[in-house]
């Protein structure tokens, strides 16, 4: 095999436009993830069926389905219809779309895991539901499932490359279009390193937090 | 007192007094605390449970139980596990619902509400309003861990009473004066003993000024040499206060100091009452007698 350090060099402008991609994909899509997973996890525990119901349809259809064919159907479905958006915008909607189903059941976990005791105490306090969640329930709850969060912000990095299906060029998109230009191989190899200089340091840290935040 | 903090010595001898103004109001002077949103009369029914039954699938807990308890009345209740002491109390908290009967707290319907004179169930609304004159330290004391002790106390003053955070402050330094933990306000629940952390938990439940006051089992969790402390501040409160106690416990001498009435609870029923000295020395029940047999 030939290794061309010339060719790393040409592509390393373009890599950095595809790490800025994967960095916007997974810092944004993780946000929504967060929050959309917060959402279903509550709704899912509310006392109206007609709540909980559609949300449950709703997480476990995302969950069984896979995240290329939400990410087609987000870009050539939706627009015919409803707003079209940029592929970046798109694939960090699907990104955060898809994971917030899995984020959801985590929530789900880390609430059932609060004890029944402390609901108690807060309804024998007349505490607000709002505050309930916000002030008593959450705190506990999240904390204790920040590692298993950080797992899924792993794994989400691991699906990034999958936007660029859609054009959302991110660091193996810009690879690919790259080497497909020029007839090299490099910038995959460049890539594949790139990945794991992001994603072993992050499990590490995951697993440093996980010892000092569940106990 | 338990030997459990250095400054227990201290606070013997000025938890009574201290009592009186933290806990809502003297016994000597009921009017003071008297208000219109926390209207007290001494003498009077404070609670009323009207043909109430419990079930748990086929197990009926509660059997068509009636009972009442006067304002500022101490009442423990007693008997065997599985008796339904526990349920009453959980009944009073709105942790649990009766299947059947009514409940009233200060003359309000605690989980009905009368609409277009019919009785149907209360709304969220209408318990949050009854329940506010309701308190309630459990087994295992439920202190949020996620708060340090001070907060602990302060949040439902804060967030229900709608108390500035200055005056919930206060408040609950007092309050913690008068449980000995005023050093360990800026500790979190994990770094106390249970036995600190059950007088916090009475200390939370005080802050909100209930009328009732539910104690349950507050000391089965407790190790042996940690049980004293808590009792010699229910001991405080029950005797320099005028709240209703209702208390679910096996401490029978604690229950003799501080008891008006003594319910003896048998499979869902009162078959029993009395006064602590009529029970625990001549009881007439037969069931009375061999329980307390067996417990004494």
């Amino acid at each position: 095999m030939n290794w061309d350090w010339g060719v790393v060099s040409d592509f390393m402008p373009l890599f950095w436009d595809g790490v800025i991609v994967t960095v916007q994909a997974l810092v944004f899509g993780s946000l929504i993830a967060f929050a959309l997973g917060l959402v279903w996890a509550i709704a899912q525990r509310s006392e109206r069926k007609l709540v909980r119901w559609p949300v449950t349809v709703l997480t476990e259809f995302i969950r069984n389905t896979p995240l290329l064919v939400q990410l087609f159907f987000l870009f050539y479905v939706v627009p015919e219809w409803g707003p079209s958006m940029s592929p970046l915008m798109t694939g960090i909607i699907g990104l955060g779309l898809h994971y917030s189903t899995y984020t959801a059941e985590v929530y789900r976990a880390g609430i059932d895991g609060v004890p029944e005791g402390q609901w108690e105490a807060a309804t024998a306090l007349s505490l607000p539901k709002v505050r309930t969640w916000t002030a008593v329930i959450l705190p506990q709850a999240i904390r204790r499932v920040i590692p298993a969060l950080g797992n899924y912000v792993v794994a989400m990095l691991k699906d990034s490359p999958m936007i660029a299906v859609i054009g959302a060029y991110e660091m193996l998109g810009e690879a690919s279009a790259f080497s497909n230009a020029t007839f090299t191989i490099e910038a995959y190899t460049v890539v594949g390193i790139a990945f794991i200089l992001i994603a072993y340091p992050a499990s590490l840290l995951l697993r440093v937090l996980e010892r000092r935040l569940v106990k | 007192m338990s030997s459990e903090t250095p400054n227990q010595e201290e606070n013997e001898s000025t938890g009574a007094s201290l009592a009186k103004d933290v806990a809502g109001g003297a016994k000597s002077a009921p009017e003071d605390s008297a208000g219109a949103a926390n209207p007290k009369v001494d003498g009077r029914e404070l609670i009323r449970f009207d043909r109430v039954t419990k079930r748990f699938g086929d197990n009926v807990v509660l059997d068509d139980l009636e009972f009442r308890v006067d304002s500022g009345k101490h009442v423990t209740l007693i008997g065997p596990s599985g008796s339904g002491k526990t349920t009453i109390l959980r009944l009073l908290m709105t942790l649990l619902k009766p299947d059947e009967g009514t409940i009233t707290v200060g003359g309000e319907y605690l989980t009905h509400e009368e609409k277009n004179g019919k009785l149907v169930p209360a709304g969220e609304k209408h318990i949050r309003e009854v329940r506010k004159n309701i308190g309630m330290v459990f087994q295992q004391f439920n202190l949020f861990p996620n708060m340090k002790v001070l907060r602990n106390i302060t949040e439902a003053p804060v967030n229900v009473l709608g108390l500035s955070k200055e005056e919930a402050d206060t408040r609950a330094r007092d309050l913690l004066e008068l449980v000995g933990l005023t050093e360990h306000m800026d500790k979190y629940p994990s770094q106390l003993s249970g036995g600190q952390q059950q007088r916090v938990a009475i200390a939370r439940a005080l802050a909100m000024r209930p009328q009732v006051l539910l104690l349950d089992e507050v000391t089965s969790a407790l190790d042996p040499e940690l049980v004293a402390g808590v009792l010699d501040v229910l001991r405080d409160i029950a005797h320099t206060t005028d709240i209703t106690m209702l208390c679910v416990t096996h401490e029978m001498s604690f229950a003799r100091d501080i008891s008006d009435d003594v319910l003896m609870f048998n499979e869902g029923k009162v078959i029993e009452s009395g006064s602590p000295d009529k029970m625990f020395n001549d009881p007439d029940h037969p069931r009375t007698r061999e329980f307390l047999g067996a417990v004494l």
